[in-house]
């Protein structure tokens, strides 16, 4: 607590409201042109959207994998490709959409483009650290493209010794992409901490931080202290191939196992770096269509940290049938179980900001729902899995499966379409038609269940993953797998059409379309360059709906805090408080 | 500080998205210290090998440990603490700035970093002539367990990977040397001279380690 000496002490500022102007002329994405200033821009928000070209083009890719392996299952033999590049497509389609979309979707697309902007900060801490993250992003997938040409991999994703030492094909070139793309993964996280850290604009203390941010601050934890073992252990299976360092390798006096400890022990945190960023999302949506304060702040922004922390302890649940000492797996089923309360605190928490609210259903809003029935199917069989004698009966099987799409695309991917549609009018300045973006949302949700729920019963039934051919008996699931796959596509084609046409033909979109009160929607949409044209000042918690929206938009009143020694900001009225 | 103008044309380093000198500065700094963390953890995996391993073959490490040379073994561990100790002078000669004492302190830690890599080149090369190679490659006998390969592989790994970083640390302090000499650093701005520091103090905090547990276990 502040003592009476410290308060005389405190420096005084002058604030006065700033309203965000309309539709701007100038913005980030008009103010410098050409191919060149794209390449070389430094500007988090430019960064952002290159990330999200490439990340769409990754996920176009995997998911086209995806359905050519649904095509294929159409039939219990072979229906058009053979095994051998059956084995390719599933370890293309889990090691792209792993490593190339979902690790840096939220964090280097949403997190790149918004964090700035929520701390009223003009950029990231290092901007061209970003930049250059961002082409090592690009370097990693050269690598792996030069992988898929020369031969390809079959591995799966999670490139298991002693098999990824000795197969045919280009494994080392993929580890390798891989572990460039780790260096990635590890600046954007040291970029966010550092920024989280030392530029909050004045008055945003930790407690008025955005859930959002707190999501994104335990990412980049896991991202700075898992990332770093995967490279390890990729590097290590990469001296494997090339020098036969034997270190894995049972014959020379290594041990496979340990390989699997090390890649889990980054794996799975890794699987929380794809969701705890959906996470923050999730409270900011829930948050801004309910037109309520969140329930729960602290609970939701520390079980945010508690579930990177317990991340850490339970990568030994992948290992129940690899030979483990019972003990060890006892003590991992244990510590899987704790990784429910966090998250259920943070379920019902939001179910208790949704309660008396005026909920509002958007699209960002109908996806955050989506997340919500989605996920909790997703967590639910995550515990049965966990369960030692269970797993015994469901390990590698269909029924994992089913549980890891429904965490990952049920779960993040959801988050990460309800935060595009909540941030598009802000990134792109545009409005898109709500009434198809409903279409696709509901066709995606059916398309969704059809695919993933069958893949649950087959999996009990022990349909065994990763299978090129299976027996009669599974065909019926399969299919309807498959025509819920199918129906995904659809709707993906169809975001895809919408989205486009919001791009070029779109109704321009206000400065605040949903009348948030977070920071990020106190600026012109598009942002300008510098994000604000003022210095933020922020009095009230980021979700306090019910104070109005004018304390909301103060910022220093004179204008030399920043760079620009001229302000265009036309304040409509003038409010001088004492902060 | 010789008056207003010299000090607003001081601030050449300060970049458009930070408010001040002391904010950029602390945030560099705190990157620096999170990206060491992630250095601890990429060496963590290979130390966490290293105790796997012994725990399996204990008496292997202490046949093979002979193998390493001690006394040259510590004449690079007092090459590297010496290293660090210029760094460090380097730093407070920026910090005070004499600007020739921070090049000439630059150009011994240099100078350091290279005899190191040299002993290292000789040892490694002792090794190679006697055949102890690093996985498939090995093909001494003088070492007698039949898993001998895997503490040279641990040991190839670990050095190997100091090395590196051996390497990158003069890379980058050639780059201070020179940007030094464009009168870059004065006392209001010598953060990569400070954040380089951080890093080689890190390179020889990890050699402290890897000496005993490879060199000094017989």
């Amino acid at each position: 607590m502040a003592t009476n000496e410290e308060i005389k002490n405190r420096k005084r500022i002058q604030v006065r409201r700033f309203v965000p102007e309309e539709f701007p002329e100038k913005h980030y994405l008009n103010e410098e042109k050409g191919l060149w200033a794209w390449l070389t821009t430094v500007d988090h928000k430019k960064i952002g959207l290159m990330y999200l070209a490439s990340i769409a083009f990754f996920f176009f890719i995997a998911g086209v994998l995806a359905l050519l392996l649904r095509t294929e299952l159409l039939t219990p033999a072979r229906s058009f490709m053979d095994a051998d590049v059956y084995n390719q497509v599933f370890t293309l389609h889990g090691a792209i959409m792993i490593f190339f979309f979902l690790v840096p979707s939220v964090p280097a697309v949403l997190g790149n483009f918004v964090l700035p902007l929520q701390l009223g900060a003009k950029d990231v801490a290092f901007p061209r650290l970003n930049l250059a993250s961002f082409y090592i992003y690009v370097i990693g997938a050269l690598f792996t493209f030069y992988a898929i040409a020369s031969g390809g991999v079959d591995t799966g994703w999670t490139f298991y010794t002693p098999y990824s030492a000795t197969t045919g094909g280009n494994v080392m070139a993929m580890t390798f992409g891989i572990f460039i793309l780790g260096f990635s993964s590890i600046l954007t996280g040291i970029n966010f901490m550092v920024t989280i850290h030392k530029m909050r604009s004045p008055g945003i203390t930790w407690s008025k931080l955005p859930l959002n941010l707190w999501g994104l601050y335990a990412t980049s934890i896991i991202q700075i202290l898992a990332t770093p073992v995967l490279a390890i252990t990729l590097l290590l299976l990469t001296m494997e191939r090339l020098l036969g360092i034997g270190i894995f390798d049972p014959a020379m006096g290594g041990d496979p196992v340990l390989y699997q400890h090390f890649f889990w022990f980054y794996s799975h945190p890794a699987v929380y770096i794809m969701i705890v960023p959906g996470f923050g999302i999730i409270s900011e949506v829930i948050s801004s269509f309910s037109r309520k304060t969140i329930f729960g702040y602290w609970a939701i922004a520390l079980s945010s940290l508690a579930i990177a922390f317990i991340g850490f302890l339970v990568w030994g649940h992948h290992m129940f049938t690899a030979g483990q000492s019972s003990l060890a797996n006892m003590v991992f089923s244990f510590l899987t179980f704790l990784v429910g309360i966090p998250t259920g605190i943070k379920i019902f928490n939001w179910l208790a900001t949704m309660y008396k609210g005026s909920i509002d259903m958007k699209t960002p809003m109908i996806y955050a729902m989506v997340f919500l029935f989605l996920f909790t199917i997703g967590g639910f069989t995550g515990i049965m899995l966990g369960a030692l004698s269970v797993d015994i009966h469901l390990h590698d099987t269909y029924y994992v499966v089913a549980h890891f799409h429904y965490v990952m695309m049920g779960g993040m991917v959801m988050a990460f379409l309800a935060g595009l549609h909540y941030w598009w009018p802000k990134m792109f300045g545009k409005m898109y038609s709500e009434f198809w973006a409903r279409i696709s949302a509901a066709l995606l949700f059916v398309g969704f269940n059809m695919t993933f729920l069958p893949q649950f019963v087959m999996g009990s039934q022990g349909m065994p993953r990763r299978y090129f051919n299976y027996i009669d008996q599974f065909q019926p699931f399969h299919q309807f797998s498959t025509l819920g796959a199918y129906i995904m596509g659809v709707a993906f084609v169809l975001m895809f059409g919408y989205l486009l046409h919001s791009l070029l033909k779109g109704e321009r979109a206000k400065a605040n379309p949903w009348g948030s009160r977070a920071l990020e929607w106190q600026t012109t949409s598009p942002a300008p360059l510098h994000n604000f044209e003022h210095t933020p000042v922020i009095v009230n918690g980021p979700y306090d709906y019910h104070k109005p929206m004018s304390e909301f938009q103060l910022g220093i009143a004179n204008s030399h805090n920043g760079h620009h020694h001229h302000e265009e900001v036309s304040a409509k009225r003038t409010e001088t408080e004492q902060a | 500080m010789a008056g207003h103008s010299a000090t607003e044309e001081k601030l050449d380093h300060l970049q458009h998205h930070f408010i001040d000198s002391d904010q950029q500065f602390e945030a560099s700094k705190m990157g620096m210290w999170i990206f060491l963390v992630t250095e601890i953890l990429f060496f963590g995996g290979l130390f966490v090998a290293y105790i796997v391993y012994r725990a399996w073959y204990p008496d292997l490490y202490l046949l093979a440990s002979e193998q390493l040379d001690t006394f040259w073994g510590a004449v690079n561990t007092f090459v590297l603490i010496g290293s660090s100790l210029t760094v460090a002078m380097a730093i407070r000669s920026a910090q005070l700035n004499q600007i020739k004492g921070l090049i000439i302190n630059l150009w011994i830690t240099i100078g350091l970093a290279c005899v190191f890599m040299v002993i290292k080149y000789f040892e490694y090369a002792e090794k190679f002539a006697k055949g102890i190679l690093p996985g498939s490659y090995y093909s001494y006998e003088g070492v007698a367990h039949e898993k001998a390969n895997i503490f040279f592989s641990i040991y190839y790994m670990m050095t190997g990977l100091h090395g590196v970083h051996v390497i990158i640390g003069i890379g980058l302090m050639l780059w201070l040397v020179y940007k030094a000499k464009k009168k870059v650093f004065h006392s209001g701005y010598y953060t990569p001279v400070e954040i380089t520091g951080l890093y080689w103090h890190l390179v020889d905090i990890i050699w402290i380690f890897l000496f005993p547990l490879l060199y000094l276990i017989d």
